[in-house]
């Protein structure tokens, strides 16, 4: 495993998530004189925006459901020419439950096999944090029927398991993916019934000056927007489920127009039959490893400096844990936070205008997804929605009803109290289901929850994990 | 001036809950107010442990013993919302030495009115079928119960009728030409009243400093675990005997006890360590990595059970191990029902219960002078 050109001694970074941001940050980092492990709970890197179909099914042309093929082919090649040379080790199938400081260094905790019931602890030097994001995601009465997905989800089958989840699609919600799953879906040959965004993206190509200064996001929209043409899908903007309906599984869903202060007209209500229904709200940020080492935390996602650091010394964070706003943006966040990784574990002062292209990408990209975020609102009362017994937490059942006593009648005041008093988010999820439901049904802000386990961890191998390490 | 209420209580923890409910029933108007929910601090951070089992004969076992017998009557109006089981515990022993020392602390006990079993080697696993194989003996202790602490601080207020403030800081305490209290200053405008107690938990120091004296309280962290859903297999509240001897340790050094406890709700409960280290709140293993240890050296099974979170809570306590009860002499109309440490949940009835009846004109049924507030010198602030 060792480069004659690379001591054993040269610092050892570790990179968690081998997405655009962990691809971009072992590649930049190994280049520039370090000795990275790249730590991922996936078979093969890629993360979930590169998401490869299994080898095993043998698809011919994995690339037409991509969008920057090119980008991910130079990543890979990168990746494998670095492995060779013996710069990076790739763990796979690590899922990675904690990481810990130690009196010099930092111990990534993961669990490996089937039943995630092995353990395995890396050593480094420093810590990259590349953990992505997950879905939002929002309740509706209806919404735990089988045929409801997120539209990740939805996507994630496309990508990986190349099967069609329906015959029958309504895509629904608001933010960026809604378009590439609507012609993810129509491509494949489901027909989508109809694109139900809650927002007006037309609105927002008028007004968005940080839009004009993206022009490949212009492109990348008016592809899909013409796929959407072609594919004759029915574009509902302004609109939003209102339920869904079914017996066993999802027959129907009922969508209605929402007037200009986000709040359902009920005049406008319409029933469009599907037996798919992919509903997505964007993404919110992973920070359960970041927040367990105790990095400042500000709103949901991690903070970082202009060099991508944390405010913890030796933690380094890239891409959708730092703020969501898309693979591009955690490409040109990774490269800058392996960049100064690099340059400061080899005691050096990195240079910025080292990455200076990088550094203008970002500040580009970070506009856009500010302004992406500001158009992209869930509508503002869709809480009113979410009847009494609608379940809000699955994991645990909790309904919409009891979220709003524990606030009215107990004295719950934010999503932690709501939680100890019914339950919501004490299940498997660990509240990243209902945790943006919850927050919006007691009426308080959303915080990032405080999960020191990035996942279950069998007590056994608790009981000694990290024992032979110095631990501060 | 006019009155806003006859009593402001500062802090809606379980302690403040308490003290509500039992002015409210003694006839007086009462005011909770706290800067966050109900339960957001200690409160919610706790296990729920009514526990005579942990306590050596002396004026915590009193107030114990008296706090026990008010839970059981809440629980006649309160107990499924509230969780109440009164499901007893066993604390287990490993060799003959600790069972001995374990027999004589449960005989002393006895002496003092707590019911204690002694249970011999060959009974432990009809108590308890999957405990470790090879321990020495047990004590079973039927007293020992336990509620989940935020319902049961919830319901608690609710039940009270007192009106609850929350999201209101308080940032002074209003006194008198004559120096007595006369209500509190909050960010949401003053609160008018003759008493005012302070149940502000780990920051009742903070508390009795806006009152201009001082009060040692000091955060003790504590982590506790949480498993995934099980069906029933632990039916008591089940612990190793140094548990004992470490409730009563003022050492500075960690010490793991693993409390052992299904839930209602299914998943086990084990808490919790105890550090010193000042109000931090970063996660550290080797305190969780002990209760994981400990739990699984009693109950082998546990091995392959899932921890699905571990929290972490600030048991407030004061140099003598004691809570601070009763009115403060330095400052008429203020009164302290803080610093249980790890017992908050299960001393926080009785607690109420003297406070109302102080509050009320009446003797109170267990000497206060162990916990009276202005023990620790008067030291201004």
């Amino acid at each position: 495993m060792t480069d004659a050109s690379r001591p054993e001694t040269s610092p050892r970074l570790a990179v968690i998530g081998a997405g655009p941001a962990g691809l971009a940050a072992t590649l930049a980092a190994a280049r520039h004189g370090l000795r990275v492990t790249l730590v991922d709970a996936a078979p093969e890197a890629g993360g979930q925006f590169y998401r490869q179909p299994a080898a095993g099914l043998g698809a011919r042309r994995p690339q037409a459901l991509h969008h920057r093929w090119r980008d991910w082919e130079r990543l890979r090649d990168g990746l494998d020419r670095h492995i060779t040379a013996g710069l990076v080790v790739h763990l796979r199938d690590h899922h990675v439950w904690c990481v810990t400081r130690r009196r010099s260094g930092f111990t990534v905790h993961a669990l490996l096999g089937p039943e995630q019931e092995r353990p395995a602890e890396v050593r480094a030097d420093a810590v990259l944090l590349a953990t992505g994001g997950y879905e939002k995601v929002l309740p509706f009465p209806g919404w735990t029927l089988p045929g409801v997905v997120t539209a990740g989800g939805a996507q994630a089958m496309l990508k990986g398991g190349l099967v069609l989840p329906g015959r029958t699609a309504v895509v629904a919600g608001t933010g960026p993916l809604l378009l590439p799953v609507a012609t993810g879906l129509a491509a494949a040959g489901a027909q989508v019934a109809a694109l139900v965004d809650s927002a007006d993206p037309r609105a927002f190509v008028r007004r968005s000056p940080a839009l004009a200064a993206q022009p490949a996001k212009l492109a990348e929209g008016a592809r899909h927007a013409a796929r959407l043409l072609r594919h004759g899908v029915p574009t509902l903007v302004h609109h939003t489920v209102v339920e869904a309906h079914g017996d066993q599984r999802l027959e129907a869903a009922t969508v209605a127009a929402l007037d200009t202060a986000g709040r359902v007209r009920p005049d406008t209500r319409r029933r469009i039959g599907c037996d798919t229904l992919a509903v997505g709200h964007g993404m919110l940020p992973h920070t359960d490893l970041a927040e367990g080492l105790g990095c400042r935390i500000d709103g949901v996602a991690v903070h970082v400096d202009d060099e991508q650091r944390t405010d913890v010394p030796g933690v380094w964070a890239a891409g959708e844990a730092t703020g969501v706003g898309g693979a591009v943006l955690a490409l040109a966040e990774g490269h800058i936070a392996g960049r100064s990784a690099a340059a400061r574990l080899s005691g050096r002062e990195p240079d910025p205008r080292g990455w200076a292209g990088a550094d203008r990408a970002r500040a580009g990209l970070r506009r856009f997804a500010a302004a992406m975020d500001d158009a992209y609102a869930p509508p503002a009362h869709w809480a009113e929605q979410v009847t009494d017994d609608t379940v809000v937490c699955r994991c645990e059942e909790v309904t919409g009803g009891a979220v709003r006593r524990a606030v009215t009648e107990l004295g719950a005041g934010d999503v932690r109290t709501v939680k100890l008093l019914t339950r919501a988010g004490m299940g498997w999820c660990q509240g990243r289901m209902c945790g943006t439901a919850v927050a919006g049904l007691a009426g308080c802000p959303e915080t990032a929850a405080r999960r020191p386990f990035a996942r279950p961890v069998p007590l056994g191998v608790l009981a000694r994990a990290g024992s032979a390490d110095d631990e501060q | 001036m006019r009155l806003t209420c006859d009593v402001v209580v500062i802090g809606a923890g379980m302690a403040g809950a308490a003290c509500a409910l039992y002015a409210s029933r003694a006839g007086l108007d009462v005011v909770v107010v706290d800067r966050g929910p109900v339960a957001g601090g200690t409160t919610g951070a706790g296990e729920g442990n009514l526990l005579v089992s942990d306590k050596e004969p002396g004026p915590e076992l009193e107030l114990a013993l008296l706090s026990g017998r008010l839970w059981t009557g809440l629980a006649g109006e309160l107990g499924d919302r509230i969780e109440y089981e009164p499901k007893g515990g066993v604390v287990v022993a490993a060799d003959p030495e600790g069972l001995a020392a374990l027999e004589r602390f449960a005989a002393g006990q006895r002496a003092a009115g707590v019911t204690a079993e002694n249970v011999g080697a060959d009974q432990l696993h009809e108590l308890e079928p999957h405990l470790a194989p090879g321990l020495a003996g047990g004590v079973r202790y039927p007293q020992d119960a336990q509620v989940m602490p935020t319902l049961a601080a919830a319901h608690l207020v609710r039940a009270s009728g007192a009106r609850l403030s929350t999201g209101r800081t308080v940032t002074g305490v209003l006194r008198g030409a004559s120096g007595a209290v006369r209500g509190v200053r909050t960010d949401h405008g003053e609160i008018h009243a003759p008493a005012v107690v302070n149940a502000a938990g780990t920051w009742g120091g903070e508390v009795a400093a806006l009152a201009g004296v001082h009060l040692p309280v000091l955060p003790r962290r504590g982590f506790v675990l949480v498993t995934e859903p099980l069906p029933p297999r632990v039916r008591h509240k089940v612990y190793a005997a140094d548990y004992v001897a470490d409730v009563a340790s003022d050492s500075a050094t960690l010490q793991t006890s693993p409390v052992v406890e299904g839930t209602a709700a299914g998943p086990v409960l084990i808490g919790a360590s105890r550090e010193r280290v000042g109000f931090d709140r970063s996660f550290s293993l080797p305190p969780v990595r002990a209760l994981a240890a400990g739990a699984t050296r009693l109950f082998p099974f546990l091995s392959g059970v899932r921890a699905m979170r571990t929290y972490l809570g600030f048991r407030p306590y004061l140099p003598d191990r004691l809570p601070a009860i009763g009115p403060d002499p330095r400052v008429p109309g203020l009164l302290h029902a803080c610093g249980h440490e790890g017992a908050g949940i299960g001393l926080a009835t009785g607690t109420g219960q003297l406070i109302a009846q102080v509050l009320s004109g009446k003797s109170p049924e267990l000497d206060l002078t162990p916990f009276r507030p202005e023990r620790f010198g008067e030291e201004t602030v």
